[in-house]
């Protein structure tokens, strides 16, 4: 039996509900019993303008959205211009039977028009606005997905706006529903009703399959991790991240703070770190270029702090809403004179969560910055992992050389110093308020105990001091995960978020009549090298596959290994890589070359 | 005063200036009015019977902010301008701690005033002190957001062109709820606006008048004594009235007025506000917090 793999577009102006029509889709379909991959493609604007989103259904495990579309959910006349090439033979738009769309010219493409009346079902229960309803209604139905699943999701996703909308909306996704399967049932020839998924339908359960996003992911991963504090300056796409936390403030115990803007957010997460607590910074490119003078304090006076920096296309503004992979070589060199820091670029869901608690515990392991470099793809898009995904016995939350009461207790009047030198380069840290660690934090070039000075001795000291806890943290980066067969023609090398189109891009370099792998590197600083050079040992040809212009890991991998990619793909329109287009660009590249 | 850090000052013991004394040599010019602070803020701290572990003194960069190297009390000397957001994260991290941040009027008013804005509406508990010699020092003498219009400089070779940023009315204007002002000239009366500030509940602004006596020859010791007067030296006077705070914020040139300028009681500070400090600081709860059936729980939001 075929494999199912489908892709439902939803495309429509901003302020049409396009997105909530997304993920109520998407989590239908997962109760549903099918795996989900859900990408939102939006513009920085409330209303108008063309948004759409896609969702992928599959019988295995997915990493990434896929280009071919099977349905397309119209609410505009515009989506179906918009995502014409991208519909396959049989693939069936769906649209509101008042829309000027040309079903004839649908047809004669080999597609199927499905003309509903959507706003007609809408008004007759509710309103308008619910039109989006009747539309992932007939979806629902077109596609086979399960009624009573479809029905739940609405009922949970109305809960809080009161019984009268709920019942209007469940009305008019079940009328919508029901005549799409009377209507079309038979003529669809990529319907689920009767395919099996993978697993059983169910309604939400204790310890079933789950739907999250890359920031959530985050978020839950640092909060388990011990997350005692977090400020923020809203900026897309990072803004997920910190309302996450906000809403978990009372529930956890994580202070919060909206701050004037990143410098102080940075800032305050220091005074923070200072103090004790762990602490975290979300922001996006523009809010860390605010924040490279702090990131420079963090690391001379050794306080542990987090920033996620979760990428969107730059430069400046650039494109708010969207995707790059272009802060990578800022971020490694951010503020002045030298310093250690940690950097980590997560490409999976799974790599998020970690990422969430793991940065936590390297700072207060290291004291001194991490940075964790995710993206809008990723941190935006939704993926069906299972409930044993994030394992609560896996969350490491060391707290590094940290002096308890006890321990200072032990210590005399001012013997405690601060910034002792130690073979690792590690100083036993106290919290303020024990009266046997009293000491200074300065920015100025410090002795042991904190005070400033000059002295050349020192200053060699200090610097290699500071320098030497990275020594340690190498030896705890991870090389790059191998994916794909041992042996292969063809190598493609990948970090963070383009590591899910990647992968799946591999079955089909098979199909074309390559044999290929990839090699994802996750921890990008102090970089791997052994590791990486081991697990580039028996590459053939590699291609370094980067959402950005000018291949900054490419440039990082040459630096710190000496190896040099063959060749490499880099995409900066903002737009995430599919499998489909690494896959043809792949063949394309090797066929030059043959 | 207590600490729940591990041992804390027991309440019989008898603080000294000495406690808060390091060997530290301070590179201050001779006469310098940032002595008069460091003298000030100790006996504030003295009289207020808080032990130097139990206080964190964050500053920014100038000379005035070295002060924290120049104390035996837990010290974090920050960047150029941004104390205030640092001491920020540090009262919220640990209430318990008491915060005082010291900087001068380039660091507070100038590259810092967003945070002085913003910090003086937001009333954290956190009391500011800000040595205003109205010139940047360390850099070796530049017009401040606080010199005088006509004020010659290296940077201002014909007169500062701006106008002087009033303190005290935007504290104000942002709805400082303590501000006040001394001069260091006057160091027992500096200690007590330093200790009512303190005291205070809620973000508190203390603006000192202070010669730089190497850099800045018009605003002498002479020029301030000639023109100061207390505010209380009038019995009618009530820190409590908002415009006659406003009027008596607004006077500069002949007369220059020191004391508690404006205080109200009535607004609890902004730690309170938070819904995780409620059970105590954060820096002591425990990371179980998400135990085993927590993290379930957070995680079955998503299924």
């Amino acid at each position: 039996m075929a494999l199912t793999d489908l892709s439902i577009t939803i495309g429509g102006d901003a302020g049409q509900g396009v997105e909530s029509s997304g993920s109520t889709l998407s989590l239908a379909s997962m109760r549903s019993g099918w795996n989900v991959f859900s990408i939102q493609d939006y513009r920085s604007r409330i209303r108008g303008g063309h948004n759409f989103y896609q969702i992928r259904i599959a019988s295995r495990p997915i990493r990434s959205h896929s280009d071919p579309a099977h349905l397309l959910l119209a609410l505009t006349k515009e989506s179906v211009d918009i995502h014409w090439d991208n519909l396959v033979e049989g693939a069936a738009v769906l649209y509101d039977d008042s829309l000027r769309i040309d079903a004839a010219a649908i047809e004669g493409r080999g597609l199927l028009a499905l003309p509903m009346p959507l706003t007609e079902i809408a008004t007759r229960h509710g309103n308008r606005v619910m039109t989006n309803t009747a539309a992932i209604g007939a979806g629902a139905g077109i596609l086979g997905l399960s009624l009573e699943r479809l029905l739940e999701v609405v009922k949970e996703r109305f809960a809080s706006k009161g019984e009268k909308l709920t019942q209007a909306n469940l009305a008019v996704a079940e009328e919508a529903y029901q005549m799409a399967v009377s209507r079309y049932r038979g003529s669809y020839r990529y319907s689920l009703h009767d395919k099996a998924p993978p697993r059983r339908p169910a309604p939400r359960s204790a310890e079933g399959p789950m739907l999250i996003s890359g920031n959530e992911a985050f978020a839950l991963g640092a909060a388990a991790g011990g997350c005692r504090f977090v400020a923020a300056y809203p900026m897309t796409p990072a803004t997920t991240i910190f309302e996450w936390m906000v809403r978990k403030e009372k529930e956890l115990g994580i202070v919060t703070k909206h701050a004037e803007d990143e410098i102080a957010a940075i800032c305050m997460a220091i005074g923070a770190g200072y103090a004790g607590a762990r602490a975290l910074v979300p922001t996006s490119g523009g809010g860390f270029s605010l924040m490279v003078e702090a990131l420079g304090m963090a690391g001379m006076t050794e306080v542990p702090v987090v920033v996620v920096d979760v990428q969107r296309g730059g430069p400046s503004t650039g494109l708010p809403t969207r995707t790059e992979q272009a802060d990578l070589l800022f971020v490694l060199h951010a503020s002045q004179g030298e310093f250690p820091r940690i950097v980590l670029a997560p490409g999976t869901h799974e790599e998020y969560f970690e990422a969430g608690w793991r940065s936590l515990t390297l700072a207060e392991r290291y004291q001194c910055p991490v940075i964790v470099l995710a993206d809008q793809f990723l941190a935006a898009s939704l993926c069906t992992l299972p409930w044993d995904a994030f394992r609560y016995d896996e969350i490491v939350r060391d707290r590094g050389e940290l002096l308890d009461a006890e321990d200072l207790d032990q210590l005399g009047k001012d013997e405690y110093r601060r910034y002792r030198i130690t073979p690792s380069g590690i100083s036993p840290r106290a919290l303020p308020g024990h009266p046997n660690a009293v000491y200074t934090v300065v920015t100025d070039e410090h002795d042991e105990e904190g005070h400033i000075t000059e002295a050349i001795d020192n200053r060699v000291h200090m610097m290699a001091k500071r320098m030497r806890k990275l020594d340690q943290a190498q030896r705890e980066m991870r090389g790059p995960k191998r994916y794909g067969p041992e042996k292969a023609d063809l190598t493609l090398i990948c970090w963070g978020s383009t590591v899910g189109p990647v992968v799946e891009s591999l079955p089909l370099l098979e199909q074309g009549g390559v044999r290929a792998n990839a090699l994802h590197f996750t921890d990008l600083w102090p970089f791997p090298a052994e590791a990486s050079l081991k697990a580039l040992a028996g590459a053939q040809r590699t291609i370094a596959v980067e959402q950005n212009y000018t291949g900054q890991f490419a440039r990082l991998l040459r630096m710190c290994t000496g190896h040099v990619v063959t060749d490499s793909l880099h995409k900066f329109d903002g737009r995430p890589f599919s499998p489909q287009q690494i896959a043809e660009a792949c063949l394309r590249e090797v066929a030059a070359h043959v | 005063m207590s600490s729940r850090n591990g041992k804390s000052a027991a309440p019989d013991q008898q603080l000294t200036l000495k406690d808060f004394a390091n060997r530290v040599k301070s590179s201050w010019c001779p006469g310098c009015g940032d002595f008069g602070v460091l003298t000030a803020l100790k006996q504030a701290l003295v009289e207020l019977g808080i032990a130097p572990h139990q206080a964190a003194v964050i500053s920014g960069i100038g000379c005035g902010s070295k002060i924290v190297d120049y104390m035996r009390v837990n010290g974090f000397m920050t960047l150029h301008g941004r104390p205030l957001a640092v001491a920020t994260g540090v009262k919220l991290a640990n209430p318990d701690l008491h915060v005082i941040v010291v900087n001068g009027d380039g660091d507070g008013y100038g590259i810092g005033g967003n945070h002085f804005l913003h910090t003086a509406r937001r009333n954290p508990d956190i009391t500011h002190v800000v040595e205003n010699n109205q010139i940047y020092a360390l850099t070796k003498g530049q017009y401040s957001p606080t010199s005088d219009r006509g004020f010659k400089t290296s940077t201002s070779p014909d007169g500062a062109a701006e106008f002087p940023v009033n303190p005290l009315l935007i504290a104000l204007a942002a709805g400082a709820t303590f501000v006040a002002r001394s001069f260091a000239g006057e160091p027992k009366h500096l200690a007590q606006m330093i200790a009512a500030g303190i005291r205070h509940r809620g973000y508190a602004l203390i603006d000192v008048l202070q010669p730089c006596v190497t850099f800045n020859k018009i605003n002498t010791y002479e020029w301030y004594a000639e023109r100061i007067y207390r505010v209380d030296d009038d019995g009618a006077y009530d820190p409590s009235d908002f415009a006659q705070a406003w009027r008596t914020a607004s006077l500069w040139g002949e007369r220059i007025p020191i004391g508690i300028i404006f205080q109200r009681d009535d607004v609890p500070p902004y730690d309170e506000h938070v819904p995780a400090l409620k059970r105590g600081p954060v820096v002591h709860r425990p990371f179980d917090i998400v135990d085993e059936e927590r993290f379930a729980s957070l995680k079955r939001a998503y299924t």
